[in-house]
């Protein structure tokens, strides 16, 4: 018997049968788990310091954070919408979109963690639940950017069309995800409670 | 051969690159646990990728052709396979190994204990051998049926040529050794001490070993998150024609609601144990009381993983052990949709019972009674697993197999561990039992009555399909009979202890215990022992037991209609599910039809003959 290590199985009659359907429960479920980890972390965060917070929260950086988010969804649905199309022009430029306002939130966590040391340093409990919220978040948001740069260079490449693009669609799935926990971190951390 | 060397060098290589590099960046000490944590996770990166993701999986990322490995015999089971079988097979090895290497901490634990005083390890060194013995162990009841058998048995059973995510599957598995190198390099640091439960406040200020032991458990969590998802999507998705839900077999079942726990579940462990890892290494204070930490977060979040991972243990053990009952007693599964009902109900309620750990913990007492309700809940579902047990044995034609042997006796543990269960949901009794000697016998009727002799039972049962031979069954029987034996003069004694005020996790005891723990410990050095039988039987078997062809059992489930060890691909056509797989005693039932040559996948009838006795 020779050990084949063909990617997810051609040798298999019904591979074309359910092969997508595989690929799409497969992210889902694994969609699913990461809530529960997300889950945890968020009520840790109520569990050890309720819904109080610090006098210094930079308000007005939280919510531009959330925007570039929210806008960066936006422009990986249209990625995916141009691939589904084959408009590869588009989908360049929407990917590169994605990416880019991916590491402007990046560098807008870096600026938010240097502010919130000297308010609120990681010894503090807040400070424990923001740091490891957020850069929980952040570690999602940089591995979303790392995918969404593989897809995008094998895009350019030429590996994806209309009928085939089951990475496309996996990595910008994941993406939403990402900005999804996003909008229940950012209540968490920023909005309940308050003084 | 070539991928394992590879994979070793790479991984020491990302080992001494991550620490040096956060050694560089920070300073300090190349030993300081910062420094480990990098060294780990770069290591681990490295490890993965040399034994065979970066050849067959990561060159794609890149737009490069996958590399194939041609390797064939038992080369394959040193390497990066993505046969389900083999991966199984791994599994199975692996896991024995660990097995017996807990079991030789089990050993030091009962000579220490076997008298009042101090014996051959202090009170430290009795905490660390007690740590990584309940840590292996764990390790072993999570994993070795659902990584074994699920990965063995699932495709195969619903019809299918290979799990859904072959490649996954691999790395599912060798993300375990680094696992095992972890805990097992952890005396390198100064051990761990704090129990398999690693409670802190003990647990962010004891000694280095502690990283090591949650960098490993938590590289364990992510292979069973992974592994799940894995089972889960290949009975969804790739059941053959005609494989509705009402004709999964049974163990599929077992390893599916077991799939469904460790997936969502498993999150919470990696995030108590990832909160351990900041609040050592990153100053951070959850666990902190002085600061306006919590210690009791950490019992909550751990045990919402960690109570539902005792149903990750037993699910697939009650799928194996009803699976051999039904064949073996040559009757239908009494109440299949019952049973089938239960394992959903039993993987529900399981996320909502977790402070049954906590009764004297201090937590909230207004939370003592539903968490005491929701236990006892479970009692339901569990009593209908063994409802379906006994009444399909009831009037079956016994075929007293090793195997059934183990599956009878399974009934008598299980039972045991369940009805001690019940005080220990009691928060009245509870009180006093908590922490004793009680709690210890009762998770090993459960653990090892549940789980154990599950996987021995399917070690036994499904032994002639892996490896194409049979065992010696007389000594079979004398394995499960010595064992079983062994077993209750090691624990039984236990719980006397534990209503008599012994401790548990404690080296030393009052004088007047010594009686009753000499003849546990003596029991459990005769049990221990039965082990070697146990590998001599299996090693035998394997290398000139008799040729079992390929239906030994004349059983009617998929994995026996081929040959055994099962062909690569395990079909030569589509199989096709007509109808019900247990239809033992109802003429004309058929399980399935292939496409080539038409073979009816159900036992022959044969009514009036005794059907248990002449099968050889
Ligand atoms: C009817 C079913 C069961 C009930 C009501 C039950 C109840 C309990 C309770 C209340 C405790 C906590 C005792 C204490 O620390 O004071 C406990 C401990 C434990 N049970 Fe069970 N149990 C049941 C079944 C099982 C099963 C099936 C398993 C494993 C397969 C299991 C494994 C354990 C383990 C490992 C512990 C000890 C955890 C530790 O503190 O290290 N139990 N059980
Ligand atoms: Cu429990």
């Amino acid at each position: 018997m020779a050990m084949t290590t063909t990617p997810e199985a051609d040798h298999s009659r019904a591979a074309a049968t359910y092969r997508p359907a595989a690929n799409r429960l497969g992210l889902w479920l694994f969609l699913a788990s990461e809530t529960f980890l997300f889950a945890a972390f968020i009520s840790s965060r109520f569990v050890v310091s309720g819904t109080d917070q610090p006098e210094h929260l930079n308000q007005g950086l939280a919510l531009l954070l959330t925007l570039l988010l929210l806008l960066s969804s936006i422009s990986a649905f249209r990625a995916e919408a141009a691939m589904a199309h084959d408009n590869r022009k588009l989908f360049h430029r929407e990917m590169l979109t994605t990416i880019v306002l991916g590491l402007l939130f990046l560098v807008g966590v870096g600026v938010e963690f240097n502010e919130a040391v000297a308010d609120f340093p990681v010894g503090t409990i807040y400070g424990s639940s923001f740091f490891m919220l957020i850069g929980l978040h952040a570690f999602h948001v940089l591995t979303g950017i790392l995918a969404l740069g593989v897809v995008w260079n094998l895009g350019r490449k030429g590996h994806y069309s209309s009928q085939d693009h089951w990475p496309v669609e996996g990595v910008v799935k994941y993406w939403h995800f990402v900005d999804l926990m996003w909008v229940a971190i950012y209540p968490t951390l920023y909005l309940f409670g308050g003084s | 051969m070539r991928q394992l060397l590879r994979a070793v060098i790479f991984g020491i290589l990302g080992y001494l690159i991550g620490a040096a590099l956060t050694w560089l960046i920070r300073g300090g000490s190349m030993g300081d646990e910062v420094c480990v944590v990098f060294g780990y996770i770069l290591g681990l990166i490295g490890w993965l990728f040399g034994i065979g993701m970066g050849d067959t999986w990561v060159r794609e990322w890149f737009g490069l052709p996958a590399r194939k490995y041609e390797v064939t015999g038992w080369k394959r089971y040193l390497g990066f396979s993505t046969d389900h079988k083999v991966i199984g097979v791994q599994y199975l090895a692996t896991f024995i190994v660990v097995l017996l290497l807990g079991g030789v901490a089990a050993m030091i634990i009962r000579f220490e204990l076997a008298q009042a005083g101090e014996g051959i390890l202090n009170a430290d060194r009795y905490n660390q051998v007690m740590s990584m013995h309940g840590i292996l162990m764990v390790a072993v009841a999570v994993a070795a049926i659902l990584g074994s058998f699920g990965n063995y048995l699932v495709p195969i059973m619903i019809g299918a040529d290979d799990m859904a995510f072959p490649r996954l599957n691999a790395v599912t598995f060798w993300l375990i050794p680094p696992v095992a190198i972890g805990l097992l390099a952890a005396p390198t640091l100064g051990s761990f001490d704090a129990g398999w439960t690693a409670y802190p406040p003990l647990s962010v200020v004891n000694n280095g070993g502690q990283i090591l032991f949650v960098l490993a458990v938590t590289t364990f969590g992510l292979s069973s998150i992974l592994g799940g998802l894995n089972v889960i999507t290949t009975i969804v998705t790739m059941r053959a024609p005609g494989m509705t839900w009402g004709r999964l077999p049974i163990f599929v079942w077992g390893a599916f609601s077991a799939s469904l726990i460790s997936l969502l579940t498993t999150q919470f462990f990696a995030a108590s144990l990832i909160l351990i890892a900041m609040d050592r290494v990153a100053g951070t204070v959850f666990f902190n009381g002085g600061a306006g930490g919590d210690p009791l977060l950490y019992q909550h979040l751990f045990w919402f993983y960690s109570h539902p991972a005792v149903y990750v243990m037993v699910l697939p053990g009650f799928g194996a052990v009803l699976e051999t009952i039904t064949h073996m007693s040559r009757k239908p599964l009494f109440a299949y949709k019952a049973v089938v009902v239960s394992f959903l109900s039993i993987a529900g309620l399981s996320v909502i019972v977790w402070a049954h750990h906590m009764f004297t913990s201090g937590m909230a007492e207004y939370l003592h009674g539903p968490f005491m309700f929701a236990s006892e809940m479970i009692s339901v579902p569990t009593g209908m697993v063994f409802l379906s047990a006994v009444a399909t044995l009831w009037r079956g034609k016994l075929w007293m197999k090793t195997p059934l042997f183990f599956a009878m006796i399974w009934i008598f543990q299980f039972l045991m561990g369940g009805v001690t269960g019940i005080f220990l949901a009691d928060v009245v009794t509870d009180v006093s039992l908590h922490d004793s000697y009680f709690v210890v016998a009762h998770f090993h009727y459960t653990i090892m009555g549940g789980m154990l002799f599950a996987f021995l039972t399917g070690i036994f049962f499904w032994f002639p399909k892996i490896t194409g031979r049979m065992i010696n069954d007389r000594l079979g029987i004398i394995f499960a009979l010595w064992l079983t034996i062994a077993f209750q003069l090691t624990f039984l004694p236990q719980f006397w202890l534990g209503t008599n005020g012994m401790n548990r996790r404690i080296a030393d005891y009052p004088e007047q215990l010594e009686g009753a723990n000499l003849m546990s410990s003596i029991s459990a050095f005769i049990l221990g022992s039965s082990f070697i039988l146990f590998v001599y039987i299996l090693l035998s078997g394997a290398i000139r037991g008799p040729k079992a062809g390929g239906n030994p059992w004349n059983a009617s489930t998929l994995e026996w209609q081929v040959s055994s060890p099962p062909p690569e691909h395990n079909f030569s056509g589509q199989p096709t599910v007509v109808g019900h797989p247990y239809g033992y005693g109802t003429a004309g039932s058929r399980h399935a039809e292939f496409a080539d040559v038409t073979v009816a996948a159900a036992p022959p009838e044969q009514p009036g003959t005794d059907q248990g006795g002449d099968h050889e």
